[in-house]
């Protein structure tokens, strides 16, 4: 067997690929329903209303899409210059904790609070993956590791700031931080309807990305280097100073996933703030084959995915995994379809 | 008889080879044979579809079409086991050796059970010299590999394919690595090679040692057989026609004009990175509107001061002036800016970015300065109209600036890379192995255009491991060896065996 490139894809491939992974996926879907002893299409059905089959289903998924859309959007920003950041749930949560120090312990007033709660964010999350990026352009070490363990050194760290220095006097015992107050927080799109800016947030970043990379040269250093280094290297691209404004800009945008869950939902900070939004959001990324746009799209998908498996759950009776089993299906037939339609396998 | 005679006598046949890659045919309904005790070259162009043929034959491809029969055996097509148990030894353009190992083990790698330690060593090293003293392949069997010189390997990989037992020696563009006396020597081993009975296919793409070395000529175009002719009875500018399907003319430089000093190196040393072999104290001169041509033995230091011309590299000792200013900062950057125009040797890796447009790589080297970009912000339109100049200019055979460059041929891929460079005006251009790989139509077209550059004032510094090459373009050559610079040879005064003898290392000693 060989795989022989193919120059120009038919449009039955570019389409017709992804569209059958899409089916393939439904199925393995239907037939873990039917293992765990339920009807396979009403719960599809079920999915897909507890997505969005009312306006209570689609609020709790686009809310549940917002920091999917940021770490989505770190991820695919730091994955097209080829600089794997595996580390945007250790930038999120710092981008959260900084959001929740500044928030309730300046004191100061709503409308300055705000914007210096997102840029201290935005800050603490691009220096939390300077580290990582200097060590690589420097020394040559390897970042998936470095960014990858500082996830668990900033859990940790984070569990000690809420059992010790940052610890709710008011919280009964809990670990958590004190609430932001009222005013610190980020209003709501529509009065009444539980879906705050943080959203909207979320997708003109995604807007202001695309207009990076395709219209200014620091995208086109970007893609430059992370296509060719040594050819962008060559052409007098400086490949480590992209390599370090690339961390900058992908830290940033995942503690912004941070500071629009504290700020926009959750209000105070917990050890369980993200269910793993940072490593989520690879997925969101790769469905998305990077592209700052499709991620806001591929962040609704996998955010519809999770509710929809969780109010299906307390109707049908089956497990939320399915899910997760889902989602890394989804991927796996994506990541399968996107490559047949680049290549077609040979005999001989 | 002499039909029946020849039947006798055929080792390989091949009979109707044909091999599609997409819409590419590669191979043509290609038949013919080999006789026993028979050299016969294999020449064509870059893509003629030689290596493509030579891989169905050794079995690394399977045909769509035809069978290979060895010693009237059919061969099981796709197996390189059952071509090798048949007697057919392939020596490839890139060596297949173990640097860390001897010569003795790469050569019973394979060949010997993992089990069995020392056994047979003795005797397997006796038959390894023995076939060396047969057919002149000098080369001590306990030395390691990684000590030894390209022509040494070369001769590693020949005493493998003969200690299997080969019969049939195919050997893939097998002088591009070497001296001219070191392609003498193994001229010399495959005509003994051949008095012995052996077989041999050698691909080629130079026209004089095809002459020099083969009894019979196979002409390979655009995947079909061309042309067949003894070699007795055909001279290379009928082969030069055949393979390019018309007749060419080399171009011949007018007499140069030196002007101004435009770049001084003194004493200049590099580091030596891995084994990459550095400068070690050179001194050059490159002048406006003269082609100085850089001759030698890949690996020689070539790659240094071609990265040190394009800022990549910066001096570890000595020092570098560009028109008579000495050079504090140096970066890609910095040799742009200083117009230095740079024709890197690998346009794939180095050259061009694959999965960019042709406009996108266009503007490679300028794409933050205006009109390509203001202020951060590109101008796709202009980055557009840049490409479609080049395009346009320097005849690249394209669909369109939005393609991707990946998609094209080597030709025009560096047509665009020269239009890149040349668009620049620059002062001084570097050349390195600027034709390397194009077929002959490319390759006129890309020396004319640095001829012209040379005679509108640029300095031009070309580095070729092709002295023929060196020896059409240059008007001032010097040889590069173990980092070193050899003397200025003005133009016609050096032989091409006398600039061999540089190439091996000789007149050096004297100098330092």
């Amino acid at each position: 067997m060989r795989l022989d490139p193919i120059t120009t894809p038919s449009p039955a491939r570019t389409v017709g690929l992804p569209a059958l992974a899409l089916g393939a996926t439904v199925l393995v879907a239907m037939g873990l329903a039917l293992i765990a002893g339920a009807d396979p299409l009403a719960t599809l059905g079920l999915i897909v209303k507890g997505a969005a089959g009312s306006k209570f289903a689609l609020l709790e998924t686009l809310n549940r899409a917002t920091p999917l859309i940021f770490t989505g959007l770190a991820i695919s920003v730091a994955f097209r210059a080829k600089l794997w950041n595996i580390g945007a749930e250790a930038q999120l949560y710092v981008g959260a904790l900084v959001t929740v120090v500044i928030g309730t312990q300046l004191g100061l007033p709503g409308p300055l609070a705000l914007p210096l709660m997102a840029l201290g964010a935005v800050l603490a999350g691009a220096l939390v993956l300077l580290g990582p990026v200097l060590l690589k352009t420097r020394l040559g070490v390897d970042e998936v590791v470095t960014t990858l363990l500082l996830n668990f050194i900033m859990a940790l760290f984070i569990s000690y700031l809420l059992e010790g220095p940052l610890k709710d006097p008011m919280g009964m015992g809990w670990p958590k931080s004190p609430a932001l107050p009222r005013d610190a927080r980020l209003p709501r799109i529509v009065e009444g309807l539980r879906l705050h800016w943080g959203f909207g947030l979320a997708l003109i970043s995604a807007l202001g990305v695309w207009i990076m990379q395709t219209r200014t040269t620091l995208g086109y250093e970007i893609r430059a280097t992370g296509l060719n280094p040594e050819a962008a290297r060559f052409a007098g691209i400086p490949v480590g100073r992209v390599l370090v404004k690339t961390a900058l800009i992908s830290g940033g945008l995942a503690a912004l996933a941070g500071f629009s869950e504290v700020a926009g939902l959750k209000g105070n900070l917990t050890a369980d703030l993200s269910p793993g939004f940072g490593y989520t959001g690879i997925v969101v990324a790769m469905l998305a084959l990077l592209h700052p746009l499709g991620v806001v799209v591929s962040a609704l998908f996998v955010a519809g995915v999770f509710v929809g498996a969780d109010s299906m759950s307390r109707a049908a009776g089956v497990p939320t995994y399915i899910a997760d089993i889902l989602l890394a299906t989804a991927l796996l037939f994506m990541v399968l379809a996107i490559l047949l339609t680049k290549v077609r396998v040979v005999r001989g | 008889m002499a039909q029946a005679q020849e039947a006798q006598d055929v080792v390989l046949r091949l009979s109707g080879i044909t091999k599609r890659f997409g819409a590419l045919t590669a191979n043509d309904a290609i038949s013919f044979s080999l006789a026993r005790g028979e050299v016969v070259a294999l020449l064509g162009e870059n893509g003629a579809g030689k290596t493509t043929l030579m891989n169905i034959l050794f079995g690394h491809y399977t045909a769509d079409a035809g069978t290979v029969e060895v010693f009237g055996q059919p061969l099981p097509p796709g197996l390189p086991g059952a071509a090798l148990a048949a007697g057919v030894g392939m020596v490839h353009q890139h060596f297949t050796l173990s640097g860390n190992m001897t010569v003795l083990e790469n050569i019973l790698l394979g060949t010997a059970p993992l089990w069995r330690p020392g056994l047979g060593r003795a005797a397997a090293r006796r038959r390894v010299e023995q076939l060396s003293r047969d057919f002149g392949l000098a080369v001590h069997p306990d030395a390691r590999v990684a000590t030894l010189s390209v022509g040494e390997r070369q001769r590693v990989e020949i005493l493998k394919a003969l200690y299997r037992d080969a019969r049939i020696l195919i050997l893939d563009e097998p002088t591009a690595v070497l001296t001219p006396q070191e392609s003498d020597a193994l001229f010399e081993t495959l005509r003994k090679a051949v008095a012995q009975g052996l077989s041999v296919i050698f691909i080629s793409h130079k026209l004089h040692e095809v002459m020099a070395a083969s009894s019979r000529v196979l002409v390979l175009r655009h995947g079909r057989l061309v042309g067949e002719v003894p070699t007795a009875e055909t001279d290379r500018h009928q082969l030069a026609a055949l393979m390019v399907g018309a007749e060419i003319t080399p171009p011949a430089p007018a007499e140069a004009r030196p002007g101004a000093t435009l770049l001084t190196l003194k004493n200049v040393s590099t580091p030596t990175r891995g084994n990459r072999t550095g400068l070690r104290g050179i001194d050059l001169e490159l002048k406006a509107g003269q082609i100085l041509g850089l001759a030698g033995v890949s690996g020689n230091g070539q790659g240094a001061l071609a990265d040190l011309l394009s800022g990549l590299e910066t001096p570890s000792a000595g020092i570098m002036e560009l028109a008579g200013t000495e050079v504090t900062t140096w970066t890609p950057r910095d040799a742009l800016q200083a117009r230095i125009g740079r024709i890197p040797e690998d346009r794939h890796k180095t050259g061009t970015i694959a999965d960019f447009t042709l406009t996108e790589n266009a503007v490679l080297e300028r794409y933050a300065q205006p009109p390509v970009a203001r202020r951060g912000w590109m101008d796709w339109s202009a980055a557009r109209r840049a490409a479609e100049q080049i395009i346009e200019s320097y005849d690249v055979r394209c669909p369109g600036p939005d393609t991707r460059i990946r998609l094209l041929s080597g030709g025009n891929m560096q047509k665009l890379i020269l239009g890149r460079v040349l668009g620049a005006q620059p002062r001084i251009i570097l050349a390195n192995q600027p034709v390397r790989g194009l077929d002959i139509g490319a390759v006129t077209y890309v020396q004319e255009r640095l001829i012209a550059a040379r005679d509108a004032g640029a300095a031009v510094l070309l580095i070729s491991e092709d002295l023929d090459e060196v020896l059409t373009l240059s008007d001032v050559v010097r040889v590069i060896c173990e980092g070193r610079l050899s003397p200025e040879f003005p133009r016609g005064s050096k032989t091409p065996a006398e600039l061999g003898q540089w190439m091996a290392g000789q007149g050096f000693s004297d100098a330092a």
